[in-house]
């Protein structure tokens, strides 16, 4: 494969306590691919997200982008947060939330603008979200809240996605709309990593597999990899996936 | 002295119009500062910030053994902002959970602040007299340069709240997210606590040790149920909490002299209690009023939808119907069909009833019009 690689991970280890919660993960994702990481509950699997976005502090490991360390490279880097993870009792409306994804390039102490406020509609009409520009955030439906989301990291017009859990709690037509942007990226020749959890679709979402229980499992092609072997190596149990069609 | 005699000395007495210029102040930063500390779901930091003070300034005093305002302040502000540091440590290297932290550190700081108020009472020094005013606080001690301290930190805390508000806003909405942007938010995170401590401690004076964190959370808890703006709901809560200054000010003057900062404090009480009623998207009142509307309209449709079933098995839809008919649907009372005919769904004839065409047309596009709603 002469793909360039996107995002590498070496010896990353990370630990709440004193149980550690990745062991030694070796990670190397292309660019372009549509990425699921899959694993069992507590397997890692947003901690890992977390770690190479450096919100957790690794206790041992690197991670590089696009062979350069994250730090230096904040901007190619667009994420997604679990839905859970916030108030959405916080006063502000969904456009707010949307334009909160153009901080990050315009830095400290400087406003949005014009240009700012444009790029986060068109945003929001990329995920169907723009007759609630004006909608209290507490209002929306948790599909639609999602979908935010998801306007957010947009804006930020990056070449590396990761997602927590994105189809967690949002109806059929909102997950279609998701993975249709999500596949619409991946044309475009954006890298897409998806913490998921619905095996039955990872075949037909995704292209690119990450196993996942504490230590790493398996990586590699959906059509190579996504088997019965490395689902039960992952979750311990004789896993059938109808995936030999 | 009544109100509006108040009112009038506002004018002309130079300490009343101190004091009130002071309090105002006061009620304004606390409310601004307050807003970010209710959003963080924080309200118990600014009590435990104001407990931590209180050794802070029985410490100031035992080294220089003078009263002078700035000096104790100054050590309230060490000492608070050493309790505030403390909690956050605790938090982050700790298994304990927040409200743990802000108790332990509360009680830990609160309860050597009185050892040591209590020492200084036995010591042979006249100046030790009027220090236990920083406990419930004494809004007549003010003056002038107090006062223009107070006004300082509220106009530098302003300029910094106006400079930061994208940052203070990503903070309190989504800190993970803030860290992935490249924002230190460490740095934020001090930033706010920062200014909290400082409005705590220019409030010690005036509403004391016990009662500060109230001047924090209640002006903040009423602007929100107002509106669902950040900019709005700042502003909203330093207007509450002025307000609250003068108004706490004024009764406390007018009667009897009774002590300022617990008026203060009520009269902010006050608006939190009217803004949990009276507010009206997010008010229980309204709440209540709007629940019970939508369930009697609902009853409503429901009802002329059984009808319109009735109906239908009639070739002509206005036939006349029994109302016993009715008797074994849900929801139905004489109430709700005199309410139809008002609206002009059915006519009513002596013990019996028929759909007019309007209601036949309402019933038609019942589901639809619910469903829209959405």
């Amino acid at each position: 494969m002469t793909q360039k690689i996107a995002i590498q991970v070496d010896d990353l280890t990370v630990a709440y306590n004193y149980k550690p919660v990745l062991w030694d993960i070796d990670l190397v994702i292309p660019e372009g691919v549509l990425m699921a990481i899959v694993g069992p509950n507590g397997a890692g699997k947003s901690t890992l997200i977390k770690a190479i976005l450096g919100i957790i502090e690794p206790i041992a490991g690197s991670v590089a982008i696009y062979g350069e360390p994250y730090k230096k490279q904040r901007k190619l880097v667009a994420y997604v947060p679990q839905k859970g993870s916030v108030d959405w009792d916080f006063p502000t409306t969904a456009l707010d939330v949307v334009m909160m994804g153009t901080y990050g390039s315009l830095g400290w102490i400087k406003r949005p603008g014009q240009k700012q406020t444009k790029a986060a509609l068109e945003a929001l009409e990329k995920v169907d979200m723009l007759s609630f520009k004006s909608r209290q955030i507490s209002q929306l439906s948790g599909g639609q809240q999602q979908r935010i989301f998801l306007a957010r990291a947009l804006v930020q017009n990056a070449s590396i996605y990761f997602m927590d859990e994105p189809f967690q709690g949002v109806d059929a037509s909102t997950e279609i709309a998701i993975i249709n942007i999500l596949k619409e990226l991946r044309k475009a020749g954006k890298t897409v990593v998806v913490v998921h959890h619905d095996l039955q679709t990872v075949p037909e979402y995704f292209d690119w597999v990450t196993f996942l229980n504490v230590k790493k499992i398996a990586t590699g092609a959906v059509k190579d990899i996504f088997n019965d072997n490395n689902l039960t190596k992952t979750y311990g149990i004789n896993y059938k996936v109808a995936v030999n069609k | 002295m009544s109100i509006t005699e108040y009112f009038n000395l506002l004018f002309t007495d130079y300490t009343l119009r101190t004091i009130s210029l002071g309090t105002s102040v006061l009620g304004a930063i606390c409310g601004m500062l307050g807003s970010f500390a209710v959003l963080r779901k924080q309200s118990l930091l600014g009590d435990a910030i104001s407990h931590a003070a209180l050794p802070g300034i029985a410490i100031a005093f035992l080294i220089t053994g003078a009263k002078d305002t700035n000096i104790l302040l100054l050590g309230a502000l060490v000492s608070g902002l050493i309790g505030a540091f403390w909690i956050r440590g605790m938090i982050s290297k700790t298994h304990l959970k927040s409200d743990t932290a802000l108790g332990l550190v509360l009680s830990l700081f609160f309860g050597f602040g009185m050892l040591l108020l209590t020492y200084i009472q036995k010591q042979p020094n006249a100046n030790q007299a009027g220090l236990d005013k920083y406990l419930f606080g004494q809004a007549a001690t003010l003056v002038e340069s107090d006062v223009l301290l107070m006004v300082l930190v509220t106009a530098i805390a302003l300029v910094v709240v106006l400079l930061f508000w994208k940052e203070f806003k990503l903070l309190l909405f989504d800190q993970d997210y803030a860290n992935t942007l490249g924002f230190n938010t460490r740095v934020i995170d001090i930033l706010i606590t920062f200014f909290i401590v400082l409005a705590i401690v220019i409030g010690l004076q005036t509403v004391g040790v016990v009662l500060m964190s109230a001047m924090l959370l209640a002006p903040a808890a009423a602007a929100r149920q107002w509106t669902s703006s950040l900019a709005v709901m700042v502003f909203l809560a330093a207007l509450i909490g002025g307000f609250s200054g003068v108004f706490g000010t004024a009764i406390s003057a007018t009667q009897n002299n009774l002590s300022t900062g617990p008026v203060i404090v009520l009269v902010a009480s006050f608006f939190v209690v009217v803004s949990f009623v009276f507010s009206p998207t997010r008010g229980l009142l309204f709440k209540q009023i709007r629940l019970i509307k939508n369930r009697r309209d609902l009853q409503l449709k429901k009802t002329l939808q059984f009808m319109y079933g009735i109906a239908q098995t009639h070739e002509n839809i206005d036939h006349p119907h029994t109302i016993r008919i009715l008797n074994n649907f849900q929801g139905f009372t004489k109430k709700s069909l005199r309410k139809m005919e008002e609206n002009q769904w059915i006519l009513l004839n002596k013990q019996q009833w028929s759909l007019t065409l309007k209601g036949f047309t309402e019933a038609q596009n019942l589901f639809n019009q619910q469903t829209q709603h959405e």
